[in-house]
């Protein structure tokens, strides 16, 4: 990848940069749900990286051997057997926490393989997603692209809620950025921003 | 797009002596042998872009194309290489071998055997994956190819080319193992047993010297193929294709063939019969058996694969029962274990084991995606 897709890509991803910012080069990666594998190769060229994706996705799966990055297809429902207990550095599920079914096993099975997790997630905390509600409608936007009867969304939560599940099942969070577009959201984040990101590990 | 993909065209193969002996895994030695293969494309500068396509049971060194004197006969993964095609043969360098054992013009256990003037048959040594890549090792050199830019194949040619990154790690940049395993289960050995059983007890094999005797196990072999057709299919594929159909429409009340599937099958097993030796028969399926490179190391399928520098593509089909997806996804956990490079495709297909062999349009883009990043490596 050249400087100026890396460029494009983390204009068109702002929480592509935000996780990568928290990732040391040459570090171990696995991305669940990787879709077309641009992350993997955003990291792979930016942060040195190795590691893999997983994807379900027929189509993804050909866009990520595109890419050059290594993809294993599998369904996460299914949990990571296969992976090793900590055989990497960080396990990443980018935009996916919100359409998993099985997502309190998901996440333990991210800290199984992985020394950090770190997500990213629409707020469904947002202001405009409340204004939403409120005027009687399920939010529709850049960030929840689909409408009810078509989203595969079906464990959206605000940043309090994330932060809460943590907390109850014994996750340590490390960082966290909050984002609306490509601006850094530090007040009041869980009514002004829109994507969190956050990294965590299992309370020692 | 206009679909610019077609076929390789006029093909012929060409026979390599080898005078230096082949000490087999099993102890036995072939003093001299000869191989047949055929190449298509243009090998490079650098000779970089060799890639060698290993066949499975019944294959042979025809890949791809057809020949001058039988046009009909064309390559058996002719939808897969070609110009334009996922092994696009303006990149690569491609090189088909009848291996060791077979008979299709390799030496085996129906060649004439030099000191004897007769047919090896049951002399002919019982010879593994491991001498095979050896063998083709040594055409290699002889190609001048010290290193393939792949090697892949199906099945039986998965664990050929599994086996090259084990034993000889340098000389393979990629592998490709579709629709194989990492050793075969015991109902897959079951399998092979009974095909073998019909074989050793058809009164024309003569203990595998029925050459002499003018005659071909030709019921036994029949079987054999019968038995393994079923196994390559998917119960849903032959319940589409055949159904319960009756060829004459009603219910006859012998032993006659009767439904569709049967004459299928006969044709099937006749046809084969045909043309296939019984003893190889017999050799392919316990090369299939024996494979097991986890053994040496106490059946520590990671520790196998220590060795292996390869980057991977692993593929698997949904319906494939005889080489099933989790055989396939213990490949890739050994390999993610040795932090090899590794993507793996399950692809949803009706064909089981078969579907290696079918043109698949899912498949062949992740094949040709991947061959295309390997030729990206490589100046054409």
């Amino acid at each position: 990848m050249n400087q100026l897709d890396l460029t494009l890509l983390a204009a068109a991803r702002p929480d592509f940069a935000a996780i990568a910012a928290w990732i040391p080069e040459g570090a171990s990666v696995l991305d669940l749900g990787c879709g077309d594998g641009n992350l993997l190769r955003y990291l792979k060229d930016a942060r040195k990286t190795r590691g893999y994706g997983v994807e379900i996705n027929d189509n993804n799966i050909e866009a990520c051997i595109r890419n050059g990055v290594n993809v294993i297809q599998n369904d996460l429902e299914s949990g990571l057997l296969g992976f090793e207990n900590g055989s990497f550095d960080y396990v990443i599920l980018s935009q996916t926490l919100q359409a998993t079914r099985h997502t309190e096993p998901l996440m333990q099975e991210m800290l199984r393989v992985g020394r950090e997790g770190i997500v990213s997630f629409p707020n469904f905390g947002y202001w405009k997603n409340r204004i939403n509600v409120l005027g009687g409608h399920m939010p529709v936007s850049k960030d929840l692209p689909y409408q009810w009867y078509d989203t595969p969304n079906v464990h959206l939560c605000t940043l309090s809620d994330f932060e809460t599940f943590c907390a109850h099942f014994k996750m340590q969070i490390l960082g966290r950025q909050v984002m609306t577009g490509d601006s850094t959201i530090s007040f009041l984040p869980n009514l002004l921003g829109s994507t969190a990101v956050y990294r965590f590990k299992r309370v020692p | 797009m206009q679909n610019t993909s077609h076929s390789v065209g006029l093909v012929s193969s060409h026979i390599m002596q080898f005078d230096t002996p082949l000490i087999c895994k099993s102890g036995l030695v072939l003093p001299s042998y000869a191989l047949v293969y055929e190449t298509y494309g243009t090998l490079n500068n650098d000779k970089s872009n060799a890639i060698l396509v290993c066949h499975a049971l019944s294959g042979h060194h025809h890949v791809a194309g057809f020949y001058a004197d039988d046009p009909k006969n064309i390559g058996w993964w002719d939808t897969m290489i070609g110009p334009g095609k996922p092994i696009d043969t303006n990149k690569f360098y491609v090189v088909g071998v009848n291996n060791l054992g077979g008979c299709h013009g390799s030496t085996g256990p129906s060649s004439i055997k030099l000191d004897t003037g007769k047919p090896y048959g049951a002399s002919f040594p019982v010879v593994t994956v491991e001498d095979w890549v050896e063998s083709q090792a040594r055409l290699a050199d002889r190609l001048g190819i010290v290193q393939f830019a792949a090697v892949l194949g199906g099945s039986l040619g998965g664990m050929q080319a599994m086996q090259w990154s084990l034993s000889y790690p340098d000389r393979v940049r990629h592998v490709l193992a579709i629709a194989t395993a990492p050793h075969l289960t015991a109902e897959n050995i079951a399998f092979n047993d009974v095909a073998r059983n019909a074989i050793l007890t058809d009164p024309d094999f003569y203990g595998g010297d029925f050459y002499e005797h003018g005659v071909v196990p030709r019921r036994g072999l029949r079987l054999a193929r019968m038995l393994g057709h079923i196994t390559y299919l998917s119960d849903d594929a032959m319940a589409d294709k055949f159904g319960r159909s009756l060829r004459s429409g009603k219910l006859a009340y012998n032993y006659d063939i009767e439904f569709e599937i049967e004459s299928y099958l006969r044709y099937q097993g006749d046809k084969f019969a045909a043309y296939f030796d019984a003893n190889t028969y017999l050799l392919m399926t316990k090369a299939l058996d024996y494979f097991d490179p986890a053994r040496d190391f106490n059946d520590n399928i990671d520790r196998a694969f220590a060795v292996a520098k390869a980057n991977f593509l692993v593929v698997s089909f949904t319906t494939d029962w005889r080489f099933s997806p989790e055989r396939s996804r213990s490949i890739v956990s050994a390999l993610l274990h040795n932090r090899r490079n590794v993507s793996y495709a399950e692809i949803s297909s009706a064909h089981g084991h078969d579907s290696f062999l079918m043109q698949h349009t899912h498949y062949h883009n992740v094949m040709r995606a991947y061959l295309n990043n390997i030729a990206r490596e490589f100046a054409v």
